[in-house]
């Protein structure tokens, strides 16, 4: 071990930025505290990995969490093998430059069995190669605790989500048995085998994700921004054409065009956006545009009764 | 539509000047009371439509699901909390969702509690976090027992802002007279709670009138705030007044010569060179440094995620508060505390459970005192069992020093959870009203022998005191009658004779 602080502070140490607006501030505030009290009351707790922009989030908070300390649980990646190429660049370089503990799991059953998005279709797919997956991983690495990155803002069955959600040995959720959550005193009493989900963003929206990437420069895997990109149009989705197992179907031709992505998963079942946002600034712009100017169509509209319905007939909803 | 209208996928509008939102607070938290019936779901539903919380993909939904519109040609509100009808079918029992809008001023986090069923353990809940209630009255019913009961529980949590949603007033015909004869009951009622924050709001949530937009036309008679209006207006509670406290959740050493204590500041504020005090132990020490990831930091307040470093080598472990020197919380083995009760099995008299409070878990046992009658807002005798749903007085009793603050003092450090040993499932959310001598009971136990003072007062005297927390904290010891000047003369010339 080290002796000193100067030797034992986290690689690439943080450098001195404008201090966050306090809604922004009282999110982190939120999310640190809750890392430090999982890492304090579970035994083995790791933290779940996806290489996506939530996780990036996840990650740096982690690490103000425990600074000047490591963080002192690894990361785990659950890989299916038919990620995009440069997340898994940006995985290993992230891993390095931090001085993390990344655990790679992959189901051997992918291998052994020929399983992919293609020949089993998506819902088998991820069933076998997420899921199932998540769970040996689990299992191996005997974790009580493993944190997420999930929001309650997502979606309408994630809102009534605790931040410390219980799960039975064979990793169960059970929704109508839910431990009451007050203040923000959490219940982190398990038994053996069982093991809570921790869910830090649980209050953060999208646009808070994506603000705090902003204020604190977090990195984030190129792909979110836009550039000249390959791809082929299948089943109304733009799908990234680059990986030489995406083979074209009659009828495909590989196009370019200038595309990014707003979430990042599996190529083959990760759709693209047409875009011209090239940056962060770019990205978020994009984001609140969408909202503004369905507002101003709304405010416009609100107060003639009828033009709701002229609308969804033009196809708005 | 727009030139990319053509794309197989998600289509982006056009670049134009963004919005640049004004977030100078943290998030408003609040909680909204009320059932179905009196509009809740459409109350959220329509706060959630005109703040534009709702995306491209819920609206899609909400088309398809929705094949009947209103008579206003607007879709179902309700069916925006489309997921959570669909558990209610399935029998899961919902208990607390969360939901997310913004205005371009400020963003708010509304935990939505069912209206009826086991409504108690659920508002309690919600209520825990809030800095604020909404709640809902039908105009056409006007205060209800619910209302009450739901004004009851909120206050009993610690909320001091209420905001009366006056729901449905379309329904009676923008009546003034009704809207004020509602607001003026439930004025009397809150400050009888110890309330003083109340902003009440006619409105139909159906046809969005005074939710998010103002409706002048409608109601000529109104000139306060819309509920959007009232609730970026409220004030966030702050702890930051009182004497400092951190609950120390862990101790990093990653060197020999480093050793910091990490914790959320849970009271106050603090800054190098500050005389603190580790308890239970009791050791004083001088703070040294405040270190954050973002490194210059000369001072940390409520709220902040720190990590502390102390100028000398003490011992200091998970679960100690560190305090300031001066304005120290209260230490000791019996506390007398309020508490809900959350699960089936109640909270049995003389059993020990888990508490914790803080990062601090230790033993208790808990003694019942009586039981608040919702219905009378009366606390009855009850040293029995307190069933699920039911709010009581409890005595603590620690095996080991306990430190706390009174909850009306600390949101935090006045606050605690009790586990059951067996099920390990948190059973009941207190909330600590005061330190008991290590022998015998507090004084005002002491049936009729105690002194007592009657006074008669203008009303409007007595609303103010009755309207501060230290009356509404021991209210139940109190009588209160009101009467005309007339009959209170007559009393008091009846009255014993050394007044």
């Amino acid at each position: 071990m080290p002796l000193s602080v100067q030797e034992t502070e986290v690689k690439n140490p943080p450098v001195s930025r404008p201090p966050l607006d306090p809604h922004l501030k009282a999110l982190e505030n939120e999310a640190i505290h809750i890392f430090r009290e999982v890492a304090a009351e579970f035994e083995k707790p790791v933290m779940l990995y996806s290489i996506g922009k939530d996780s990036s989030v996840l990650l740096h908070l982690a690490r103000k969490a425990f600074y000047p300390g490591r963080v002192p649980f690894p990361l785990l990646h659950v890989d299916t093998t038919w990620k995009f190429r440069e997340m898994i660049e940006f995985r290993d370089q992230i891993a390095e430059k931090y001085d993390l503990d990344l655990v790679v799991h992959t189901n051997p059953r992918g291998a052994e069995e020929g399983i992919t998005p293609f020949s089993h279709g998506s819902a088998l797919y991820t069933d076998i190669m997420k899921t199932e997956a998540l769970r040996q991983a689990l299992d191996a690495g005997g974790y009580d605790a493993a944190f997420g990155g999930a929001r309650r803002d997502e979606e309408a069955s994630r809102a009534k989500e605790r931040i410390y959600s219980f799960r039975t040995p064979d990793h169960k959720w059970d929704p109508r048995n839910q431990r009451p959550e007050l203040w923000n005193i959490y219940n982190g009493m398990v038994r053996k085998g069982e093991s809570v989900r921790a869910f830090p963003l649980s209050n953060w929206t999208e646009v808070d994700i994506w603000r705090y990437i902003q204020a604190e420069d977090i990195p984030l895997v190129p792909l979110y921004y836009a550039a000249e990109r390959p791809y082929v149009e299948r089943d109304g989705m733009m799908i990234l054409a680059e990986d030489p197992r995406l083979e074209l179907l009659p009828g495909e031709t590989v196009q370019q065009g200038m595309i990014r992505f707003r979430t990042l998963g599996c190529f083959p079942l990760t759709g693209a956006i047409r875009s011209t946002a090239s940056n962060l600034e770019e990205v978020i712009a994009e984001l609140e545009i969408a909202t503004v100017s369905e507002r101003q169509g709304r405010a416009i509209d609100r107060d003639q009764s009828g033009s709701m319905e002229k609308k969804k007939r033009e196809g708005y909803f | 539509m727009t030139a990319t209208a053509t794309s197989p996928s998600a289509t982006i509008l056009p670049f134009a000047e963004p919005l640049k939102a004004v977030r100078d607070t943290r998030p408003l938290r609040l909680i909204t009371c009320g059932s179905v019936d009196d509009g809740k779901s459409t109350l959220i539903g329509r706060l959630l439509w005109d703040t534009k919380a709702v995306k491209e993909d819920q609206a899609a939904t909400l088309a398809r699901d929705s094949g009947s519109q209103n008579d206003l040609g607007l879709p179902d509100f309700a069916l925006l909390l489309d997921g959570l009808q669909a558990e209610r079918e399935q029998g899961i029992t919902i208990d607390v969702a969360y939901r997310y809008f913004s205005t371009d001023r400020r963003s708010f986090i509304v935990a939505d509690t069912p209206g009826h069923e086991q409504y108690t353990r659920n508002m309690a809940t919600g209520a825990s976090t809030a800095d604020l209630a909404i709640l809902l009255a039908d105009a056409r019913a006007g205060l209800l027992e619910q209302t009450r009961r739901h004004a009851t529980i909120a206050a009993l949590m610690g909320i001091r802002q209420f905001v009366l949603a006056v729901n449905k007033i379309d329904l009676v015909h923008y009546d003034k007279a009704i809207f004020d004869r509602i607001s003026h009951d439930f004025r009397e009622f809150a400050l009888s709670l110890g309330v003083r924050q109340i902003t009440a709001i006619p409105m139909s949530a159906l046809k969005g009138e005074n939710v998010v937009y103002p409706a002048e036309t409608s109601m000529p008679w109104y000139d306060g705030p819309t509920l959007v209006e009232a609730l970026e207006l409220a004030t966030v509670r702050s702890t930051q007044a009182g004497g400092f406290r951190l609950p120390v959740q862990r101790v990093v050493r990653p060197g020999e010569s480093f050793r910091g204590y990490q914790g959320t500041v849970a009271g106050g504020s603090v800054k190098p060179g500050d005389s603190v005090v580790i308890l239970p132990s009791g050791t004083v020490a001088n703070v040294s440094r405040i270190v954050t990831f973002d490194l210059v930091r000369n001072a940390a307040v409520a709220g902040d995620a720190i990590t502390l470093v102390l100028d000398r080598q003490v011992d200091v472990a998970r679960g100690d508060v560190i305090v300031s020197l001066d304005g120290q919380p209260m230490t000791g083995h019996h506390f007398d505390a309020q508490l809900v009760s959350l699960q089936p099995g109640g909270i049995e008299p003389g059993k020990r459970y888990w508490l914790k409070s803080g990062s601090r878990r230790q033993r208790v046992a808990v003694e019942p005192i009586s039981q608040l009658e919702l219905a009378t807002g009366k606390w009855q005798p009850h040293a029995s069992t307190l069933a699920m749903n039911a709010i009581g007085k409890v005595r603590l009793s620690f095996e080991e020093l306990a430190v706390f603050d009174a909850y009306d003092q600390n949101r935090s450090t006045g606050a605690f959870i009790l586990i059951d040993p067996d099920t390990l499932n948190t059973v009941a959310g207190g909330m600590i009203t005061a330190k008991r001598g290590e022998v015998g009971g507090i004084h005002r136990d002491q049936g009729g022998e105690g002194q007592r003072v009657v006074l008669s007062l203008p009303a409007d005297l007595a609303e103010q005191l009755m309207a501060s927390e230290l009356f509404a904290n021991r209210r139940d010891e109190t009588e209160v009658k009101r009467m005309t000047a007339k009959q209170a003369a007559e009393l008091f010339s009846n009255a014993g004779g050394d007044i």
